[in-house]
């Protein structure tokens, strides 16, 4: 029997595999989307800043900075329709001495010239009532009221969630091996022998966008990992900002900043190192010393002793520093979208979109679906709610009393429906729901978790992995 | 919502909890517990080892039989509510003037939502375990990596093996029960990983978990690195010297799991709820003579307040904590109290006041490790009371009794300061 033959494949299920492929199920086409992890956002966007930008820290001439704007101006209504955790808090940069407010003026101008909405060049004292929590002897810096915070993950599995109520179809654990190209279409052979066809094919790889383009016999081009490391703190911690702050940039990254996250802990990080192995997420110690240094330069009262854990993401860098987002010269009908790195997830619903044109300049027939539905059912969550409320839920499902993770209050039922929405892993559980994501890092409800998961997936307890096959937790039954 | 109001409501069935409760309830007071398991008897019921109870029962029990007897006074008393399977998600304490100012809702899959209403209140959540981003131990992230409370929920209570060759973090007493039972349940325990110059438990568990099984203790030693991708594949371990990690004199152990015992926190995060002020030496509430915190009604007792070595000083401190819940409800509260701190060589003491005209009794732990010390309470450099102490360490917490009769000459002087020394 042939392999399903699709119209599109997307492969990669990150933030702009995800943004592509939701926005092409708005028309009437058979789209599949490829990811190698046993989850979705498991790669470049599941650990990163998540941060909305701002839109002044790339030139008017390069791509990022039209997609970054573009972007930008598309969350309000994808929060409308997709209910993820977005808030625009706004963006500050703080310059502490006179020569970093001249680099500051730059970025204003670079800003202006990128029509990036409200930004303002702001005084010390401006700058301090703005954000009370920065060091007094800023100097003045930058305003952007466009920018903002988001869960990254949680943004991904809106999209893919509601591309799949449109008709997507997702393959995880499908890890491409070989590409060939017959009678005008693609057919994609997966590591374990799964294989699709597909007429058209867009290429949202990530970290390994080369090896993919390599499997294309496409552009040769080689992506660069840059390590980043993060420290996130306890939402209790003490002098946490209420606004995203950047020191003035250095020549390969917007520096260490200081996030307040949308769910109300806070991030410091991240730090920047191009290094060569693609799956290196260690972390270091002598990090810690250069990340909290850089971030009390800017919000004095940050302390290490709040910090609940650390992580590192990778950037999929590309030389010469921009987006590279075309049809490819070599294979007919491919779309590279790669070097997508910081302001990628910022730009991705226009990257999509920009995606979406590609497609049809190359050729794909873009019919609109009349049922198609923008609109995501949202999952209620018993932190956002008050007594009354949950209560009301817990006549209709009494788990919605049960309080599974008592650091960042998530009941069984957000748990379950986690797990009915795809989520079969400790990791993927903990994005979807924060459950595990606190003060106590699972301490007390990973055993409830993994009980719930066996319960719902039928899984032996064995079998349960922090993120995929190789990561079971549990060795053996007594 | 289901409202029920009570004189009192307890936070937590642990060992705290119930002693608290069944105290408060044998005086003829309404007492509810909200307790998040299923089962009574908090942390007790996973620590199936024995050694529980010789101070209060001068017994040798396991967790489970000394939960047990807190569980049956529980069990039965008049006007003394469970509530089972209940989370208190929010809490608040309402305007002076009304009969019942706590206000509690309870989350439960059984009840729905309860909404509680108090005159006093109980904090005995507990504690948490620190965790690997609380030490910030660098290296990978993959599965394998567990505190030893968890580990050991795992085993006793769920009945699966976390792992096969283990590697532990620190030699806090709950690491130490884990690297035997780990032995026992068919695993290898490789070594047991210590950044001090000395142990950090109990001195009769380093040799009935470690010694008797032949298990290295590495002191001023750290685990430097976490390496494997999806899981634990091994660790580096290296030595400590004057506080700075050595990159020399390293060693590698390949191991599939790396258990944690690097500290326990009191778990007040209900208490910040209440707006009670904490010590930053304990992590728990400041507290007055009587257990009470800075809010009003509201005690604290337990691991909540500070951690204990063991469970049979928690239920002595829960009971007398019991008992002054029961005068605050009576209206009886109302005693003359001064300050006491902690001096030379002292981390902390608990409670931070005492009463002029009765017993005081007080837990301090010590800085320092000495033998032949002298503890001393002092009062404006006057030695009120001294006694001889053939060890002290920190991992081990020193009680003090201080009666009325020794307290009497000095109630005069009212505006002074205890203070608590070891030398």
């Amino acid at each position: 029997m042939a392999p399903e033959l699709y119209d599109v494949a997307v492969i990669g299920a990150g933030v702009i595999g995800a943004a592509v492929a939701r926005r092409l199920s708005s028309y009437r086409l058979r789209i599949v989307l490829l990811e190698k992890e046993v989850e979705v956002s498991f790669g470049v966007s599941k650990a990163n800043s998540g941060i909305i930008h701002g839109g002044f820290h790339h030139g008017p001439e390069t791509l990022k900075a039209r997609l970054e704007i573009a972007g930008n101006l598309m969350f309000d209504r994808l929060q409308r329709e997709l209910h993820f955790p977005f808030r625009r808090c706004g963006i500050l940069v703080a310059a502490l001495s006179v020569e970093e407010m001249k680099a500051v003026e730059k970025l204003y101008a670079q800003g202006l010239a990128n029509q990036a909405i409200g930004i303002e060049l702001a005084g010390r004292d401006r700058l301090l009532a703005l954000e009370p929590r920065l060091n007094p002897d800023v100097v003045g810096g930058l305003y952007a009221p466009s920018g903002g915070v988001i869960e990254p993950y949680r943004f991904v599995f809106s999209l893919i969630e509601n591309a799949q109520a449109n008709g997507l179809e997702l393959r995880t654990s499908f890890k491409l091996a070989r590409v060939q190209r017959r009678n005008g279409e693609y057919l994609l052979c997966a590591e374990d022998g799964a294989a699709v066809r597909a007429r058209y094919a867009v290429n949202c790889a990530g970290l390994y966008a080369d090896q993919v383009s390599a499997l294309f016999g496409a552009e040769d081009f080689t992506i660069v990992p840059r390590k980043g490391e993060e420290f996130l703190l306890d939402r209790n911690a003490r002098g946490l900002p209420d606004k995203v702050i950047f020191p003035v940039p250095t020549p390969i990254s917007k520096g260490i900043l200081v996030i307040p996250t949308v769910e109300g802990t806070c991030m410091v990080g991240p730090t920047a190192v191009d290094i060569e192995d693609k799956e290196d997420l260690a972390t270091s110690q002598s990090n810690l010393q250069v990340v909290f240094a850089a971030a009390r330069r800017l919000v004095p009262a940050l302390s290490e002793r709040d910090i609940i854990t650390s992580f590192a993401g990778l950037r999929p860098t590309l030389k010469g520093g921009d987006f590279f987002i075309a049809p490819s010269a070599k294979a007919p009908r491919l779309i590279q979208a790669a070097g997508i790195q910081s302001p990628g997830l910022t730009a991705s619903p226009a990257v999509a979109e920009f995606v979406k044109d590609l497609l049809k300049k190359s050729g794909l027939e873009l019919a609109e679906k009349p049922d198609w539905d923008p609109f995501l059912k949202p999952v209620p969550r018993i932190r956002e709610l008050a007594p009354f409320q949950v209560d009301e839920l817990t006549r209709e499902d009494p788990s919605y009393g049960e309080v599974v993770c008592r650091c960042e209050s998530v009941s069984e039922a957000e748990i379950v429906a986690a797990i009915r929405r795809g989520h079969r892993t400790l990791d993927g559980i903990k994005f979807y729901t924060r459950a595990q994501m606190g003060r106590c890092q699972g301490g007390f409800c990973t055993y409830r978790i993994l009980r719930i998961l066996a319960r719902e997936t039928g899984l032996p307890m064995e079998r349960i992995s922090k993120r995929g096959p190789g990561s079971e937790l549990l060795r053996s039954e007594l | 919502m289901t409202e029920k109001r009570y004189d009192a409501v307890v936070f937590g069935g642990g060992s705290a909890g119930l002693a608290a409760a069944s105290r408060i309830a044998a005086a003829g007071f309404s007492v509810a517990i909200l307790e998040r398991e299923l089962e009574p008897g908090g942390v007790l019921n996973q620590c199936i080892h024995s050694g529980f109870g010789l101070h209060v029962f001068h017994e040798d029990l396991t967790g489970p039989e000394y939960a047990e007897r807190f569980i049956a006074r529980v069990r039965g008393a008049a006007g003394l509510d469970v509530y089972l399977g209940t989370t208190a998600q929010e809490v608040a304490v309402e305007e002076a003037g009304a009969r019942e100012p706590i206000v509690v809702y309870g989350y439960s899959r059984r009840y729905g939502i309860l909404r509680l209403t108090a005159r006093a209140a109980v904090l005995a959540m507990g504690c948490r375990e620190r965790n690997r981003g609380n030490i910030g131990i660098p290296g990978t992230r993959p599965a394998g990596i567990f505190t030893a409370g968890l580990a050991q929920r795992l085993i006793n209570i769920d009945g699966y093996l976390p792992g096969k060759r283990a590697v532990i973090v620190g030699s806090g007493d709950i690491g130490l029960i884990m690297a035997r039972r780990l032995i026992w349940s068919g695993a290898e325990v490789l070594g047991v990983i210590e950044i001090q110059s000395y142990p950090s438990g109990l001195t009769r568990n380093i040799v009935q978990c470690l010694n008797d099984f032949g298990i290295p203790l590495h002191l001023s030693h750290v685990v430097s690195r976490i390496l494997g991708r999806d899981r634990v594949e091994a660790v580096e371990v290296s030595p400590v010297r004057e506080g700075v990690v050595q990159s020399q004199g390293g060693f590698r152990l390949d191991c599939d799991t790396v258990l944690l015992s690097v500290g326990l926190v009191p778990d007040n995060e209900l208490s910040k709820k209440f707006g009670v002020a904490l010590n930053p030496e304990t992590g728990g509430p400041l507290v007055d003579a009587g257990l009470q915190t800075t809010v009003p009604g509201v005690f604290a007792c337990g691991n909540v307040l500070h951690v204990h070595d063991l469970v049979d000083y928690v239920t002595e401190e829960a009971e007398r904590c019991g008992g002054f819940v029961t005068e605050y409800l009576r209206g009886e509260f109302q005693p003359r109290q001064y300050r006491i701190q902690p001096g030379a060589n002292v981390k902390y003491v608990v409670p931070n006041r005492w009463f002029a005209d009765r017993e005081n009794r007080f837990y301090l732990r010590p800085l320092i490790v000495a033998n032949q010390a002298r503890l001393a309470v002092r009062l404006d450099g006057e030695t009120v009371k001294e006694r001889r102490l053939a060890h002290v360490q920190p991992s081990e917490m020193l009680s003090l009794t201080l009666r009325a009769q020794e307290l009497a000459g000095i109630e005069a002087i009212r505006e002074n300061t205890l203070e608590v020394s070891i030398t």
